[in-house]
């Protein structure tokens, strides 16, 4: 594409299906305990 | 639904429902002001709209482009999430924040505990009380096998030989239970020594070490009971501790106020002291506090956040880069849809439990008795609240109906929306508006990078 450079192509609504086993981490317990922020914590389902 | 910002040179697209990220020029930029590029030919009135800035053909082959992304969802993609709802509630409890001291070595002007004891009396955990809380969450932990525990205070290593207890005991059941414990401890560092160091690098998957930046920030507000420097006993600590923890994950981190608000100044401080996991972030607090942040405050954090996105580029580039937890994002394989709409989890998830058994929805919530969830003393445990906070998400909260951040930041902490706003459905405008900030920061660092 001339006019568009697309960095994630990767659709999370593919994610919701096989989502949700919940072995990942709780976002409070790596770093912030304060300020939620989720979109930075690891996937750990190997099955998605 | 989309979201588009400029920062420095670049122009960025998010497509909120699908996670597509793009960057574009500026007659796409500005074609998506007019128009939402749904039909195959670009109509007429959108050439008008923009012919006076760019030629027609550089409109209609930048319109075809957008309309390519529409096609493959990756533009105007449809919110349809409301299907997976059901998979929101009933998630088994998996992580717990133990406070094992509700004490403290420092008087941290910020602390949100009431400079340790979160306002109920200097006390710590015993073993057994540590015990139950391990066989709380193995027996509510359903079919979950990666179970996380943080010690957490006050200052978690005033009570260190029951953090020792309390992990051979949980160690002891992971076979048994077919559970994997990950501990995690939360500490200011003054009771480090070589011993203490050699078992957290052993048993702790993660140590969050305490510090704000540089010397006279993080000693005017972390404050020793004698008045000498905090920041000179724990750097060479912390340096310690992280040269011997042969790679595992780590994180110094500091908390900032209106009395630092370039905060990052901080940040790189720790960077230049050799420590490459790093999170700074706002202190959250009322208005009482002479150094709390305000909505005032937020074009100088902006700029901040801004300043601190282009260093982290440039050292990036020389190879000498860092992370900085609020702008660490994973574009390709990051949380799924279902975790990133369940939000942080706690009251759901996630219970913090004190010194004396009881259970609360997380840390922030602890000493506020109508948030008092339950006893691992007395097997008494509200599920009725445990249900309310399970439909805390982005799908249930008014204000993150709309937002293009909401599959980034999940919600917000619900800590905040109930000492703020006074109800955990509805959000803090300070702590959205800076995080939304950090979001459109994360990704142009990925955009710069790429």
């Amino acid at each position: 594409m001339k006019h568009i450079k697309t960095l994630k192509t990767a659709n999370l609504k593919n994610s919701a299906a096989k989502g949700g086993c919940g072995e990942c981490q709780a976002s409070c317990q790596s770093a912030c305990k304060t300020s939620c922020t989720v979109a930075n914590q690891k996937c750990e389902n190997a099955s998605r | 639904m989309i979201h588009k910002y400029k920062q420095r040179d670049l122009n960025i697209v998010l497509d909120v429902c699908s996670g597509a990220v793009h960057v574009v020029d500026d007659v796409a930029y500005d074609l998506l002001d007019v128009t939402e590029p749904k039909s195959p030919n670009c109509p007429d009135g959108v050439i008008d709209a923009l012919k006076d800035r760019y030629s027609k053909e550089e409109i209609r082959t930048a319109y075809e482009e957008l309309h390519e992304l529409y096609k493959e969802g990756q533009l105007f993609c449809e919110d349809d999430y409301m299907a997976f709802t059901g998979k929101l509630q009933e998630a088994p409890i998996k992580a717990l924040c133990l406070h094992v001291a509700h004490d403290c070595n420092l008087r941290c002007q910020y602390c949100f505990a009431s400079t340790g004891d979160f306002g109920g009396g200097r006390k710590l955990m015993d073993f057994e009380t540590g015990k139950k809380a391990i066989d709380f969450v193995i027996a509510r932990s359903g079919n979950r096998r990666n179970l996380e525990v943080d010690f957490f205070g006050g200052e978690p290593l005033m009570n260190f030989d029951v953090v020792k207890q309390i992990v051979e005991y949980a160690r002891g059941l992971e076979k048994q239970y077919n559970k994997n414990f990950r501990f995690t401890v939360t500490t200011n560092g003054m009771l480090l020594d070589d011993d203490i160091m050699d078992y957290i690098n052993k048993e702790m998957s993660n140590v969050v070490l305490s510090i704000d930046g540089r010397k006279d920030v993080n000693d005017s507000l972390r404050r020793t009971l004698d008045g000498s420097s905090c920041y000179d006993h724990i750097v060479p600590k912390f340096k310690e501790l992280v040269a011997r923890r042969g790679g595992k994950d780590y994180y110094v981190r500091g908390t900032f106020t209106k009395k630092n608000l370039d905060f990052a100044s901080d940040v790189l401080h720790l960077n230049d002291l050799g420590f490459n996991e790093i999170s700074v972030e706002p202190a959250v607090l009322e208005d009482k506090y002479t150094f709390a942040l305000t909505e005032e405050d937020l074009p100088v954090i902006f700029k901040e956040y801004e300043k601190l996105a282009d260093e982290l580029v440039e050292r990036q580039k020389q190879g000498k880069g860092f992370n900085f937890f609020h702008f660490m994002i994973d574009l390709e394989q990051g949380p799924c849809a279902i975790k990133r709409l369940r939000g942080c989890g706690c009251g759901n998830e996630y219970v913090a439990i004190t010194p004396d058994g009881d259970i609360y929805p997380c840390h922030q919530f602890v000493g506020n008795e109508q948030w008092k969830m339950g006893s691992v003393h007395t097997g008494e445990f509200n599920n009725d609240m445990k249900q309310t906070f399970a439909k805390a998400t982005v799908v249930h909260k008014k204000d993150c109906q709309n937002c293009w951040a909401r599959f980034y930041c999940s919600g917000g902490c619900n800590a905040n929306s109930a000492n703020f706003e006074g109800d955990i459905l509805k959000s803090h405008k300070l702590s959205c508006e800076m995080e939304k900030k950090r979001v459109e920061c994360a990704i142009y660092i990925k955009a710069k990078l790429a």
